[in-house]
């Protein structure tokens, strides 16, 4: 028995092809896996199926939801279905819930909305509903705000809410993608129950491959607009007829030639670092504090790649803020080259041996200057510019795969992966020794990620670097680090070699880091493995 | 909340205490001696000397300020020197003016702007949106005063509809007084109007683009629905702020409309108390209007406790 039937799905934006005859089918208790890369449709489709797509879109071909044409649907009758017989989860559960009212009112209002039950009602079935994905009355009452809640606990509610008339359909845009690897565990192991338990279909969408082959029943590719290949789970990893299913399976595991050169100097000494916050003080109360980083040591050597792995909320950032010299610390000491103390007020000259690459590459850039000068910015931290300012810039532009006339273009005109170039053209541009880089392929797709992981790798052989390396991804730590450190609540909880830790991790933490982490069944990918 | 509450309470009373110290050392310290100032340079030393007497202005500073606040709290602004009237009842008289000026002309403008801004959000980059904000430009470009004047021909001197001046006072009853306001209401709503349309527009179309917009219509509720059930409340803390500063400056900022109109309100006082360098009239005036701004601000905030339930824990 079929639950969603997809045919010929075609989008066109005004005018522009967006979803290209799009086909797949989708039974109850089954979970269908719609896998690419950013911008290829996945998201449209979810849209389109709901009668949601931006105004200008125009919708060809057929959907059949349990018999209902989707497509065409008049607005009254779509309202009817979404939230009844559809329900939707999206990415951002920071951002998906009303700030301004209660989580039992928002759950709620999807059965008043239908006119499903009376209010009293309602919110009997809202507290069962929270009960149900892991939201206990006791701790979360009705009358929760979001904001008193965590990303992981939001995108609980947000299931409540798109579960709460137990639709046919479930449709999750990387419900996950937000989220650390221990709460997507929790919660992609609340959607196989649901699935189980209600007997629902759930088209799951995500760009993580490792996230759709421990879901999936059958998985779909999708490229530019159109599926390039679909079927059993297994057998599309096993197989990947298709070209760009074997490059992007490929980019998925993607391990950067590497002929580590490290020396005995370091470059980088962490001692006993403390960074203390006070915290709002209550009158007549001693002051409070919140050590976000607790004692933390570590070392960096040359031309070494230092991994540095935790949850949000660890201590990584904060510690990466305080190397960088941009924050004092309340004890303990770091100090570049063996040597010379960092913080605050370290001399500029210092800072040119220090560079970062931060996360998001449409962010850290001003739109407004060209990128040769956004590159040649850091020349101001050193005594006087360059007397071959220009010829550096082209040098470092080359340096990192684009062209010296891409100088004179604006940042707009470049995707994310070329601007995360243009970031680590700035970063080096003062031949700095130590780079920080702080979740700087995290924001990428997997094809783009692997060029960027080579980039690193090839920068670090030809010029000797040394990489401190921050990322909650456990699979590119793998990839460019030789040591990794884990750090939870402030403290580094486990250290060594990269494979020793995340192969046969001592600590618990680690343990439960690696333990959550998705992976794709081993066996699957054997050819690869082979390569 | 009554934390919340607590401490905007408490700033309210500290602007209050600064804004009065300023306004003293402005009009009683810096001329140096008032009653010459209001005198003028043709004065006799025993004129000056009588003026400062009768006015109070003998004595240590800080007395001085401690008598003139002491009064205040006791309903006594002193006495004015031109009008040679208690200031307190002339004020009075005045704000009977003012008030309900000010409120008329706020309550039309909101019932202009809060459908005006929800429709262009609504239809944002269409016809109806381009239309509306054509018109906010307008009332924004064009001056009041003009304005004013061209309802006075079109209103009073055209249709006899409504009077084309003079305030006749509420003893003839409700409707009588709400005529002879109605004009410049009107003159004094439409650019207040035009700018919280605006306000409400963009704070609506940002409000729109959030997320859990999109949220609400996945379960199932239409465009509207979504817009008034999880837009508007969350629009409306902009809007409110603007509709704070725009009363306070219609209490006193009508003035212009005020001579157009021939209204003895709060801004002819305060000007005539000025050219007529009544400093005593222009003190006490001038610290009301502080009062006042900082009154509304303080309700302003206490609304939006009623609009935003995550102040009430």
């Amino acid at each position: 028995m079929t639950l969603l039937s997809v045919r010929d799905l075609s989008v066109a934006i005004h005018g522009r092809p967006v979803l290209n005859r799009v086909s797949f089918d989708l039974a109850p208790g089954e979970v269908f896996g719609l896998v690419g890369e950013s911008g290829s449709g996945k998201s449209m489709t979810a849209l389109a199926l709901m009668g949601l797509l931006p105004h200008g879109a125009e919708v060809g071909g057929q959907a059949t939801l349990a018999g209902t044409g989707l497509i065409g649907l008049p607005e009254r009758r779509m309202c009817g279905l979404r939230g009844r017989e559809i329900g939707l989860i999206f990415q951002e559960p920071m951002t998906a819930l009303n700030p301004m009212k209660t989580i039992g009112d928002q759950v709620a209002e999807t059965l008043l909305i239908h006119g499903a039950a009376s209010r009293g009602e309602a919110l009997r079935v809202a507290r069962q509903r929270l009960d149900r994905v892991g939201l206990a009355g006791e701790r979360f009452p009705l009358e929760r705000f979001p904001h008193e809640l965590s990303g992981g606990q939001r995108q609980r509610v947000c299931i409540a809410m798109a579960i709460a008339l137990r639709p046919k359909l479930l449709i999750a845009d990387e419900p996950t993608t937000a989220l650390d690897v221990t709460t997507q565990a929790q919660i992609l192991d609340l959607l196989r129950g649901l699935v189980a338990e209600e007997g629902m279909g759930l088209m799951l969408i995500t760009h993580d491959l490792a996230v759709v082959a421990g879901l999936a029943t059958h998985v779909a590719v999708m490229q530019a607009g159109r599926i390039v290949e679909a079927g059993p789970t297994e057998t599309v990893f096993r197989t990947r007829a298709d070209a760009y299913t074997r490059a992007l399976f490929a980019a998925a595991h993607h391990v950067p030639r590497r002929t580590p050169r490290i020396g005995s100097a370091p470059m980088l000494t962490v001692d006993r670092a403390l960074r203390r916050y006070p915290l709002a003080r209550r009158p007549f109360a001693p002051p409070r504090f919140f050590d976000a980083v607790k004692a933390v040591s570590l070392r960096l050597n040359k031309g070494e790649s230092l991994g540095l792995v935790g949850e949000s909320g660890s201590g990584k950032s904060t510690l990466a803020r305080a190397v960088l010299g941009l924050d004092p610390l309340q004890g303990g000491a770091i100090r570049l080259f063996g040597e010379h103390p960092v913080g605050p007020r370290m001399p500029d000259t210092l800072r040119a041996g220090l560079q970062a690459v931060f996360q998001d590459p449409y962010g850290s850039f001003n739109p407004r200057w060209r990128v040769a000068r956004l590159v040649a910015e850091p020349f101001h931290l050193l005594p006087a510019p360059p007397a071959d300012a220009a010829e550096r810039v082209s040098a470092a532009l080359t340096d990192v795969g684009l062209r010296p006339e891409d100088g004179e273009r604006f940042i707009h005109e470049f995707s994310g992966g070329q601007r995360q170039r243009i970031a680590i053209a700035r970063a080096l541009i003062t031949r700095p020794e130590v780079i920080v880089l702080d979740e700087a392929v995290s924001a990428l797709d997997v094809r783009v990620r692997a060029q960027i992981l080579d980039l690193l790798c090839d920068l670090q052989d030809r010029h000797g670097l040394s990489y401190l390396f921050i990322s909650h991804d456990l699979s590119v730590v793998r990839a460019i680090t030789d040591r990794v450190l884990v750090m939870q609540a402030g403290e580094i909880v486990e250290e060594g070699p990269t494979d020793r830790v995340l192969d046969a991790p001592e600590h618990p933490y680690t343990r439960d880091l690696v333990a959550a982490t998705p992976k794709i069944p081993p066996g699957w990918m054997e050819d690869d493995d082979a390569a | 909340m009554p934390r919340y509450l607590l401490s905007r309470l408490g700033s309210l009373v500290l602007s209050l205490v600064v804004a009065s110290v300023v306004i003293f050392v402005v009009v009683q310290v810096i001329p140096g001696d008032p009653a010459t100032f209001m005198m003028g340079l043709n004065a006799t030393p025993d004129t000056v000397e009588a003026l400062r007497h009768s006015l109070g202005l003998t004595g240590p500073l800080p007395l001085r300020y401690l008598h003139w606040v002491g009064g205040m709290l006791t309903g006594d602004l002193g006495t004015s020197y031109t009008y040679r009237v208690p200031v307190a009842g002339l004020v009075l008289q005045r704000l009977q003016v003012s008030l309900p000026l000010t409120v008329y002309a706020m309550a039309l403008s909101s019932l202009l702007a809060f459908p005006a801004g929800m429709l262009a959000a609504a239809r944002r980059g269409r016809g109806a949106d381009l239309a509306v904000m054509g018109a906010t430009q307008l009332g924004i470009a064009v001056p009041n005063f003009w304005f004013a004047m061209l309802l006075v021909i079109v209103f009073a001197l055209r249709l006899h509809w409504l009077p084309a001046g003079g305030f006749p006072g509420w003893g003839g009853g409700l409707w009588p007084g709400l005529r002879g306001l109605t004009l410049p209401a009107v003159a004094l709503a439409l650019p207040q109007a035009a700018i919280l349309t605006r306000v409400m527009r963009s704070a609506l179309i940002e409000t729109l683009s959030q997320d859990f917009i999109r949220t609400a219509r996945a379960k199932g509720l239409s465009q509207g629905q979504a817009v008034r059930r999880h837009g508007l409340r969350n629009a409306l803390i902009p809007v409110l702020t603007i509709l704070g500063l725009q009363f306070s400056f219609l209490l006193a900022g009508a003035i212009i409309i005020e001579n157009v109109f021939y209204l003895p309100g709060l801004g002819r006082l305060i000007f005539q108390g000025i050219t007529q360098r009544d400093l005593i009239v222009v003190q006490s005036v001038v610290m009301l209007l502080v009062a006042a701004v900082i009154v509304v601000n303080f309700a302003v905030e206490l609304a939006y406790v009623l609009v935003d339930p995550r102040l009430r824990r």
